[in-house]
């Protein structure tokens, strides 16, 4: 069973290196999008998996295992590495990412793949799902935890209003959205799209505790995701400011690798800029 | 039909503490009951459908058995992604209800017409669609889905449908009920149409004509076995709804009968017309403008008899 915080800061740096290192090839090979989503998402997942979550790869459906639901289900790549080095799934399945025959499609999928526990891929579903599995939780008094990570375009959806409406209503302290803030949206800036700010004023508004940590600094966000519920009685979110691409340096904070994948030839420095970080 | 519904989900949530009722806060004098009786097996979700349905996948994915409630389109159009994603793709153990199909809510206006929503949950893989055709089936149908692992849309109609059924028939999903036999003609009824239906057939046989009454309560899968052999044993095929003709009972029929490989007989979709209502009325007047109280269908069957066969009976 993972999530006994036994590992290093160190260790979660290089689980984070891995994941980027995969879904650059991933994506590289399978040309598809959505590069620059798994690099910003790439070290909060590797704390969710690597430290935080009750979860055991060998009883996929543990009852009391901790749900995480990848709400952003554009970060596919990234999703399934990090199932594949939580051990659920045999790295060399990532192979099956996007390709004819296989079954990790290009967003989040259950079907076949131990380990994800939600498909996502139209956005603004996996909060009101996260919300039904934590007020059961509550209901059968078990322990478990709903960790659902989000994107911040996706904050558009009314959808996440309505569930960030009930589960604060609903005290759902055992819920937690990590939004991966990146600041890029589909087509532009978030800021020059729909603004979100303030942000976490409006999230405190609806009954929820926020804290805004560094979304590359793997010590902040385990410190924060320790610490849920922040406050009893309220669901938490956790807003982390990440780059859109981090880790490769041509591709941060650039809307273009939203859907543009490296040629082959971009994969080799891009590998090695996240190699040598 | 909501009250038989509603009745029995109370006694089977008092048996089987999975059992649960997640609303999108309608069911004003319906729901009061089990939300007393059952606190922590009720949820009031809001206005806001979305939510509801996502509420329930992840309360199903759980392990609960859910029910969601709400106004015919309300829980299913307006929510219909999160019951195709998060319901039916998940297998998620969810029974998405609906009260007032059809035109049971009458004079609330178009808005509250429904009339595509057997046609668009049909086409969802892994849905089951049951529209039973009296509070008996109602009853006998909301026990069935429980026991029925995975998705399923309950479409029912409103309060004070009349009994068809004198006693209790043998229910079960996906298997029609022959309620009266004869080889002449086959009319094919689901939901609050079987009342009707049930009048009309008894007057053409009034007439001698040999007439079958099949409630179809599951539209999906539909009873493949019935609807040949209406097909085949008889010399018409009538199908009968309060839901438009495209796509729902009569399209289910009419798709099975076209890949037929033998000949067989010809069929007949009585049903809404697919157009929205221009002018007011209560269920009854809608329902006569749309040629489905008892005496417009009666005419129709006839019509359509005497013009293939010269003669009714």
């Amino acid at each position: 069973m993972r999530g006994n915080g036994r590992a290093s800061d160190e260790d979660l740096r290089a689980l984070a290196r891995k994941l980027r290192s995969h879904s650059l090839r991933m994506i590289s090979l399978a040309k598809t999008s959505h590069i620059g989503s798994c690099l910003s998402v790439a070290d909060i997942l590797a704390v969710l998996y690597g430290r935080i979550m009750r979860i055991d790869p060998k009883r996929p459906t543990w009852p009391d295992r901790d749900r995480l639901i990848m709400s952003k289900g554009h970060a596919a790549a990234v999703t399934y590495a990090a199932v594949a080095e939580a051990g659920f799934i045999p790295e060399e399945r990532l192979s099956e990412y996007a390709h004819n025959g296989g079954q990790l499609y290009g967003h989040v999928t259950h079907a076949g793949v131990p380990g994800v526990e939600f498909s996502s891929g139209s956005l603004g579903h996996g909060l009101p799902v996260g919300a039904g599995m934590a007020l059961t939780a509550k209901r059968c008094g078990k322990a478990w935890r709903v960790f659902v990570v989000m994107s911040d375009g996706e904050c558009d959806e009314g959808s996440n209003w309505e569930a960030i409406l009930f589960a604060g209503h609903h005290r759902l302290d055992n819920l937690v959205i990590v939004i991966d803030y990146n600041k890029i949206q589909s087509l532009d800036f978030v800021d020059k799209t729909l603004r979100l700010e303030p942000l976490a004023d409006k999230l405190r508004a609806f009954g929820w505790s926020a804290r805004e940590v560094d979304g590359h600094s793997v010590a902040e966000l385990g410190d924060a995701l320790s610490a849920v519920p922040l406050e009893k009685g309220k669901p938490t979110a956790i807003i982390a400011h990440t780059v859109k691409g981090k880790g490769v340096s041509w591709m941060e904070g650039k809307v273009l690798w939203h859907y543009r994948p490296p040629t082959p030839e971009e994969l080799v420095t891009a590998l090695a800029e996240v190699e040598a970080s | 039909m909501r009250t038989a519904f509603i009745e029995t989900l109370n006694d089977l949530a008092a048996k089987d503490d999975r059992v649960c009722l997640v609303v999108g806060d309608l069911g004003f004098s319906v729901i009061e009951g089990f939300a007393n009786k059952h606190p922590d097996q009720f949820v009031n979700a809001g206005v806001s459908e979305q939510n509801m349905i996502g509420l329930a996948a992840g309360m199903a994915l759980s392990g609960k058995i859910v029910f969601t409630y709400s106004i015919g389109n309300f829980g299913t159009l307006r929510c219909l992604e999160q019951i195709r994603n998060d319901v039916c793709y998940h297998r998620a153990n969810v029974k998405v209800v609906a009260v007032g199909g059809g035109l049971a809510y009458g004079n609330l206006g178009v808005t509250h017409h429904a009339s595509e929503d057997v046609a668009i949950m049909r086409s969802l893989p892994n849905m089951t669609v049951v529209a039973p055709g009296d509070p008996v089936e109602a009853r006998l149908a909301t026990r069935a889905v429980v026991a029925l692992e995975g998705p399923c849309y309950l479409r029912l109609g409103k309060a004070g449908e009349p009994i068809v059924h004198a006693k209790e028939p043998d229910f079960e999903v996906g298997s029609a009920i022959t309620i009266r036999d004869g080889s002449d003609i086959t009319l094919i009824a689901s939901g609050g149409m079987l009342a009707t239906t049930d009048k009309v057939a008894k007057s053409l046989a009034g007439q001698g004509l040999g007439v079958r009454l099949v409630s179809m309560h599951t539209v999906k899968p539909i009873d493949r076995d019935a609807v040949i052999a209406a097909a085949t044993e008889t010399r018409y095929v009538f199908t009968l709804e309060e839901h438009s003709v495209e796509g729902g009972l009569g399209g289910a029929v009419a798709e099975l009968m076209a890949e037929l490989e033998t000949g067989h007989a010809p069929l007949k979709r009585i049903g809404l017309r697919p157009e929205f209502n221009q002018v007011v009325g209560d269920q009854n007047y809608l329902k006569a403008m749309h040629g489905l109280d008892e005496e417009s269908v009666f005419k129709t069957i006839q019509q359509v008899i005497t013009r293939s066969y010269g003669r009714v009976g």
